[in-house]
């Protein structure tokens, strides 16, 4: 252990007793922050999830109703339908601060702002299911934005629970009783000098009163 | 301005393109990697969607980008619908963080 290596002095036992006294003060602290955490990582994980089952849901409705134009066009023709967007999507991220875990939040701004305009194509050589198609997928695309800030909510917010939960269990099981033990033996070896120092001065005292009186026990 | 990109199958990611998002057909795992790799390169990219079944395959090279606050990969079901790979994902983040599955089924 530790205590081999630490002088029972009384000025290392005011050391550690300020050191047990921090690390119960951070012990509580952390233990807050994982409970605050946890808190918020239970609310946005269900949102999450519904998120999750919803875009899964919307894409597979698009990727059906793109099946179904496939099958009308002939697949030169789809690919040069969609090669050239009418839209671009431009991204722009923001921090927010979660119980000092940075998280980002997505906004996204198209190029073109009517959301009728989405089809990159004339309507003379296309059907009618590719249209539905793209709308599907225009659809489902701000829910992916969401589902994308969410789950990396979610992730950022995972590992820093568990950073959390090591640093308390860390400070719970090994920092505190180490500093226990430590003071418990430096408390021991102080009381065990003084009662020396107590007995040796008794002893002197005695031999210099006889010393001095001349008298026989 | 950052940008939005799908990595996925061919026909995967054509109905993205016309959405106006930054597409990238891989055929496999192996393609999909180092796309990956060179997509994430410059932080050009912030959100990168990617096909569950290529996602498969280099799970280790996502990983590491679970902590970046800057890069965002998510993966998204394709054609053929969802494996249920990304709610595995999920479950397993619950599972990191709170010690058990407490989301149910």
């Amino acid at each position: 252990m530790a205590s081999k290596t630490v002088t029972p002095t009384r000025m290392v036992l005011n050391q550690y007793k300020g050191r047990l006294k921090t690390a119960r003060r951070g012990h509580k602290l952390l233990k807050d922050k994982r409970d605050g955490l946890m808190r918020q990582f239970m609310e946005i994980v269900t949102v999450n999830k519904e998120l999750r089952v919803k875009v899964e849901k919307g894409l597979t409705e698009a990727f059906a109703s793109l099946q179904v134009a496939s099958a009308i066009m002939s697949p030169e023709m789809l690919e040069s339908a969609l090669i050239y967007p009418k839209q671009s999507v431009e991204l722009s991220v923001d921090y927010k601060n979660v119980m000092s875990v940075n998280v980002p939040r997505y906004e996204y701004k198209t190029t073109n702002d009517d959301p009728t305009e989405i089809y990159p194509y004339g309507f003379a050589q296309t059907s009618a299911e590719l249209d539905e198609a793209l709308e599907k997928m225009s659809g489902v695309f701000e829910d992916m934005l969401k589902l994308a800030e969410t789950e990396k909510t979610v992730q950022l917010l995972a590992e820093e629970i568990e950073k959390t939960r090591r640093r308390v269990n860390a400070l719970e099981y090994v920092m505190i009783p180490e500093y226990e033990q430590v003071i418990r033996y430096i408390t021991m070896k102080l009381e065990e000098s003084e009662n020396s120092t107590k007995v040796r001065l008794m002893k002197v005292k005695e031999m210099v009163l006889q010393d001095a009186h001349h008298y026989e026990m | 301005m950052r940008k939005i990109a799908v990595i996925g199958g061919r026909e995967t990611v054509m109905g993205f393109r016309a959405l106006g998002l930054d597409t990238f057909d891989a055929a496999d795992a192996k393609e999909a990697g180092s796309c990956l790799k060179s997509l994430t390169k410059d932080e050009e990219y912030a959100i990168i969607y990617i096909e569950e079944k290529l996602a498969a395959g280099i799970s280790s090279e996502i990983s590491k980008f679970k902590d970046s606050p800057a890069t965002a990969i998510i993966t998204i079901p394709g054609r053929e619908g969802s494996d249920g790979s990304s709610m595995e994902a999920l479950r397993a983040a619950v599972e990191r963080a709170v010690g058990r599955n407490i989301l149910g089924d």
